[in-house]
């Protein structure tokens, strides 16, 4: 347990690589993650972006390292998290996953996940149709992340969205956050065990 | 006391925020990728605390201003990336002939020549050293962390005023641009240098005449003490002079004053260097790289030890030749084709071997490459 009460990181050094297209506000994600991991849970964290010069389309990366010690190499060298928003993020970002890592994709706008492990969710078709707005896509793919992964709590990204958002959008964060972590239990309902639940030796 | 709130900030940020914290009271800069955020940050702080932010026309007077604004009792601090730098070569020089206190950021990005703007790079090490022309003494920081950049900050304000003379803040593009956790120091916390002012009334002053100290006390400009600044060698009235006697005073006095400090300026930080057999000698964002090497090197049974230089000039000797003695092989990689190399060869002296790992092609040096170059030593 770490000094809030959270449970340990499931590895020292946590590399997370959350991509898409310029746009779609994951250079935000990636800056409420490290806020939500690095303020509120007080892990040990570094953010590091790269986008193309267009304002909408082109290439766009933020890539969070989160760890409970001291972080030095800032960059993922082997990924534990991959979010890939559109297909061209997880055609490109997905040679150097770790054994193992969890890998999100937008379940509409990437038609062929890189691997057949890939959890497909519908963020941006949820947002759009549930909430009206396309736009928040992001925050409910850290709701699903939260959920999925434990990597980050979601009251620290609930804390994080509050400091960061315009106070108009608290409210609808708000749902988008709970959004994407519904959308997460219901692909493991669907699932039936799930891939979180391993089984008992004496259940088998 | 009030402490702060941890907060998540960029290299950049961290470079303003020390200069605030040093009393930075003027800017003069010229906005440039990787540096702009200094800029932009400063435009909005200074002008809140009632102190002038100019944006100039191009870096030459940038620092000009800054010079100026030094001379008349100002904390004064601009920020560029290598172009600009270049630029500043000039005046840079005739700050060291004034001894002008003043702190020059320079975000290294690729080049030479306007390079690759969003590029990491470490090229500008030795033009840090020796881009101005003549011999003169040069103090350069170099930060590897957001933390370190708001520390070497702070220091680079506090050797400036304690020595009279220019400080660059030598920092990269992986560092200005990487975000980190910051818990801002309270303001009592920092210690804060302000230069010298004269003891004597303006009748008296003799603006380059100094006590035992070598460092001449600096009058500010408009409060009656008349004197004259210039490039030129001067004696200790201040003005020109061609005398053997006066010129070669005033070279020993120019580095006297930091060579006798050698080391109060000398800063390294080490990391698992007492059983080393290999040691990484790093700086800046390469620093981290060797610092995860250290780690997985380790890990993996070798015994690598890290000697990270915070401060790249004076060139660190006493620390470099400890740590190199006795070692199987030393590895100093960065983002140059061996600018600092050829340092840690120099005081190395033969006695160790000393390997090079080089690159230049935009990107950082990964762990796993610095590991590779040390098993080919082994």
């Amino acid at each position: 347990m770490t000094r809030r009460g959270l449970p340990r990181l499931p590895e020292d050094r946590i590399e997370v690589r959350l991509s898409g297209s310029g746009g779609q506000g994951l250079i935000l994600a990636g800056l409420i993650l490290a806020e939500a991991a690095g303020i509120y849970d007080g892990r040990e964290v570094a953010m590091v972006q790269s986008y193309g010069p267009e304002a909408r389309g082109g290439a766009s990366k933020a890539e969070v390292i989160i760890s409970d010690s001291p972080i030095d190499y800032p960059l993922c060298t082997s990924v534990d998290l991959l979010l890939a928003m559109n297909q061209e993020a997880a055609d490109s970002y997905s040679w150097d996953l770790k054994p193992g890592a969890w890998i999100l994709v937008d379940a509409d706008l990437v038609s062929h996940p890189p691997s057949s492990r890939a959890l497909a969710l519908p963020f941006t078709a949820a947002a759009r149709d549930k909430l009206k707005k396309a736009l928040v896509a992001n925050v409910a793919a850290l709701g699903a992340i939260a959920e999925i992964t434990g990597l980050v709590s979601r009251r620290g990204l609930e804390n994080a969205l509050a400091d960061r958002a315009p106070s108009g959008m608290q409210d609808l964060n708000r749902k988008a956050l709970a959004l994407g972590v519904r959308l997460a239990r219901n692909l493991f309902k669907k699932n039936d065990a799930g891939p979180l639940t391993e089984p008992e030796t004496e259940d088998i | 006391m009030k402490r702060h709130k941890a907060r998540l900030m960029q290299g950049n940020e961290a470079i303003a925020e020390g200069a605030l914290a040093a009393g930075c009271t003027f800017f003069a800069g010229y906005p440039i990728t990787p540096a702009s955020e200094i800029t932009e940050l400063m435009s909005r702080e200074l002008p809140i605390m009632g102190h002038p932010f100019i944006q100039m026309e191009d870096e030459i007077a940038s620092i000009g201003a800054c010079i100026g604004a030094s001379l008349a009792g100002g904390k004064a601090m601009t920020a560029t990336s290598g172009p600009g730098f270049s630029l500043m070569q000039e005046n840079l020089g005739y700050a060291y002939v004034a001894e002008v206190p003043l702190v020059v950021v320079n975000v290294m990005r690729a080049g030479p020549s306007t390079g690759m703007p969003t590029s990491v790079a470490q090229g500008d090490v030795q033009q840090a050293r020796w881009g101005t022309h003549g011999d003169h003494p040069a103090i350069v920081l170099c930060p590897a962390t957001v933390a370190e950049a708001f520390e070497l900050t702070v220091t680079a304000f506090n050797h400036a005023e304690r020595f009279r003379t220019p400080v660059i803040l030598l920092a990269d593009e992986m560092v200005a641009h990487t975000r980190e956790k910051l818990v801002l120091p309270a303001a009592e916390e920092i210690e804060v240098i302000n230069r010298r002012r004269p003891a004597v009334p303006p009748d008296w002053y003799l603006p380059y005449k100094t006590d035992g100290s070598l460092i001449p006390r600096l009058a500010d400009l408009g409060e009656g003490y008349r004197y004259h600044v210039t490039g030129l060698i001067h004696d200790e009235r201040g003005f020109p002079t061609g005398r053997q006697d006066e010129a070669g005073w005033f070279y020993a006095r120019l580095f006297g004053k930091i060579s006798r400090h050698f080391k109060y300026l000398e800063r390294i930080n080490s990391f698992g260097m007492e059983d080393a057999e290999y040691v990484i000698v790093a700086y800046g964002c390469t620093a981290r790289s060797a610092r995860a090497a250290v780690r997985l090197g380790r890990a993996q049974g070798m015994r690598v030890g890290l000697l990270q230089l915070l401060c790249l000039w004076p060139f660190p000797r006493n620390a470099v030749e400890t740590a190199l003695t006795g070692k199987r092989a030393a590895l100093v990689p960065e983002l140059n084709f061996g600018q600092m190399r050829r340092e840690v060869l120099r005081v190395n002296n033969g006695r160790t071997k000393v390997l090079g790992l080089t690159k230049t092609d935009g990107t950082m040096i990964a762990p796993d490459e610095i590991l590779k170059r040390l098993r080919e030593a082994a």
